[in-house]
């Protein structure tokens, strides 16, 4: 459906000012904000929720199950996830009795995220610029094979790289978490050759007339001036391999390759025969979500404003 | 300054160096194994001894397999009821964003579940929502309703993995049709006030119709994503009560990890595939995804 008329005369650059108010508009309005402060309440209450439950103790907490408050507060939750509480005493206050490797898991998911961050975000951008800036014969329908890749879910390949991953001997171990997603994703190398493809190409011509070769220009030149996407990309992509679990947990089954999605899998499933110990397990969820929370707020407004289809067109 | 475009190089020695490590990657661990997959779906494969091929027997077992046509129902379901209600709710966010702030900080509290992962809240609700000790039925018996066991009866089952995950996403997909939104000028709703007309009547005749591409995408890659549901499953109950929650993904890891039969669990993840491109092509003829009525 068409719109017919013609547009009232309006400033160059749309104008994103909201509408004058009139009579009426407040009730508009207020139902929105009503709207959204529900929404609000409902996206943000779990994690209180959380921490109110990890903050109290597991007998307590059917007698006091209505209240908002920690209920006969401890910090016996968070001391079994840390493994600073005894067997006997975690057994008593409703735990599994089995101490959690917590600092190890963190470790893991670092060591994992980082990698699979720096390499693919690295990788990515020099094949960007390989399809973006580097003259060569075939570039365009080698790019249109990567394209095509993206339509691979890659949920289909997650069998197929486990056997793999096996064959190479690399079960249980984080590189071999790490390695499929280490060296590229197509979303990547997408993305990058988009932005690069809009870089204004006379700083690039002025630097190679003075001698520099493509090489440096890669280095010196592009890559800083890029430095805002590859944060934004490495942040997502950072994000995305801290979350995941499916492929981890194929990969993994000891402690030597376990990272926290994984673990809190297991954490789960230790649960004790009296009941779950939920303030175990909340403190030990908490724990698990709080990194990826504090990233958000650190990059809040990077983060959000990266999310649309800028580029993807 | 010298004005000249550079002379014509071949930059192809420079280039494979460049796309090695990429094209690796991307034949590796993308290409390779899609195509293994594809025929490891024609072989018995336990992982310990090579594969050996059997033909079509193991998509045969599939016709057959009642447990595989209920994961293929139970997961249509859940996809129907999480990408039904997500897409609506997140709608209604979005415009209701737009109204009041473009400010960050509203947008980032309704972003904040999806930067926790799938079992973090697949916990936290397991939690919320338990029969006996969570707030959930708590406020429901304040209320005068009856418990509900969500996530241990089969009825409610499949809605409850369906909100959890609402919960998770809603803020992403509201804040992708945002982004939407602000390619819609002011012009066109200034117009449609001049006319005369209410906030619900432009939403309904101006905004909607616009963001039908955006919407068309928003749903491809949601609906693919949703069929994809495995970590809160695994989390929360499993596949159970009984085989009530046994999505496709959750059947095929149990056939490969629990069974060590990775050519059955392959031809099912054949099926999947099969399943996702027909509805991806579906869906993009259906909205006419690539044409804008901005144009």
């Amino acid at each position: 459906m068409t719109t017919t008329t013609t547009p009232v005369a309006a400033p160059a650059t749309a104008d994103r000012v909201a509408p004058p108010e009139r009579a009426g508009f407040n009730i508009g309005r207020a139902f929105a904000w009503l709207f959204m402060i529900l929404v609000i309440l409902a996206s943000l209450f779990p994690f209180y929720w959380m921490l109110r439950t990890a903050l109290s103790s597991n007998n307590a907490l059917y007698a006091g199950s209505d209240s908002l408050l920690p209920v006969q507060p401890s910090l016996g939750g968070f001391e079994r996830v840390f493994g600073t509480q005894s067997g006997q005493e975690a057994i008593d206050a409703g735990g599994a009795g089995q101490p959690i490797n917590f600092w190890r898991y963190l470790a893991n998911s670092v060591v994992v995220s980082t990698l699979i961050t720096a390499g693919q975000v690295f990788f990515s951008a020099m094949a960007a610029y390989a399809f973006a800036r580097l003259q060569w014969k075939h570039r365009e329908k080698v790019f249109g094979f990567f394209l095509a890749g993206l339509m691979i879910p890659t949920i289909f390949t997650l069998l197929p790289n486990f056997v793999l991953i096996k064959q190479l001997g690399l079960v249980d171990t984080l590189l071999g978490i790490a390695l499929p997603s280490m060296l590229m994703t197509p979303f990547a190398v997408f993305f990058l050759r988009q932005f690069f493809l809009g870089i204004s190409r006379e700083v690039e011509e002025a630097a190679l007339v003075e001698g520099a070769s493509k090489v440096r220009v890669f280095f010196r030149l592009i890559l800083p001036m890029s430095s805002a996407p590859i944060a934004t990309l490495s942040i997502l992509t950072y994000i995305t391999s801290w979350n995941d679990y499916f492929w981890p947990l194929m990969v993994s089954y000891t402690d030597n390759s376990r990272v926290l999605t994984v673990a809190l899998g297991v954490f789960k499933s230790q649960t004790p025969q009296t009941g779950p110990d939920w303030a175990g397990l909340m403190a030990a969820t908490l724990v698990a979500a709080l990194p990826m929370l504090l990233l958000f707020m650190i990059f809040a407004k990077r983060i959000v404003n990266s999310i649309g289809f800028s580029g993807i067109k | 300054m010298a004005g000249t475009t550079t002379a014509r190089r071949d930059d192809t020695r420079l280039a494979i160096l460049f796309i090695l490590p990429a094209l690796l990657g991307f034949l590796v661990f993308l290409v390779w194994p899609a195509l293994r997959g594809l025929y490891l779906s024609f072989t018995k494969f336990n992982l310990l001894t090579p594969p050996e091929f059997n033909g079509l027997d193991n998509y045969i077992r599939m016709a057959q397999d009642p447990v595989f046509w209920n994961a293929m129902r139970v997961t249509i379901y859940y996809v129907v009821l999480n990408i039904g209600f997500q897409t609506v709710l997140a709608l209604v966010i979005a415009v209701m964003m737009q109204r009041l702030t473009r400010r960050t900080w509203l947008r980032g509290i309704v972003l904040t579940p999806y930067l926790v992962s799938n079992v973090v809240a697949a916990m936290v609700f397991l939690w919320i929502l338990d029969y006996q000790l969570g707030i959930g039925n708590k406020i429901l018996d304040a209320i005068g309703v009856d418990k509900i066991a969500f996530l241990s009866s089969d009825t409610w089952v499949i809605p409850t993995i369906a909100f959890i995950n609402v919960w998770r996403h809603v803020g992403y997909t509201a804040l992708l049709i945002f982004a939407g939104l602000q390619t819609v000028p002011e012009t066109v709703y200034e117009a449609g006030r001049i006319d005369g007309a209410s906030e619900v009547r432009m939403f309904r005749s101006i905004t909607v119709p616009l963001l039908r591409p955006i919407l068309a995408l928003v749903l491809i890659i949601t609906v693919v994503g949703s069929f994809q549901v495995f970590d809160t499953v695994a989390i929360t109950t499993r596949g159970g009560p009984v085989d009530s929650s046994r999505v496709l993904q959750y059947y095929i890891y149990d056939v490969a990890f629990g069974r060590f039969q990775f050519g059955y669990a392959s031809a099912m993840s054949v099926a999947l595939l099969i399943v996702l491109v027909i509805i991806t092509f579906v869906q993009y003829r259906l909205t006419r995804a690539e044409t804008s009525d901005l144009s």
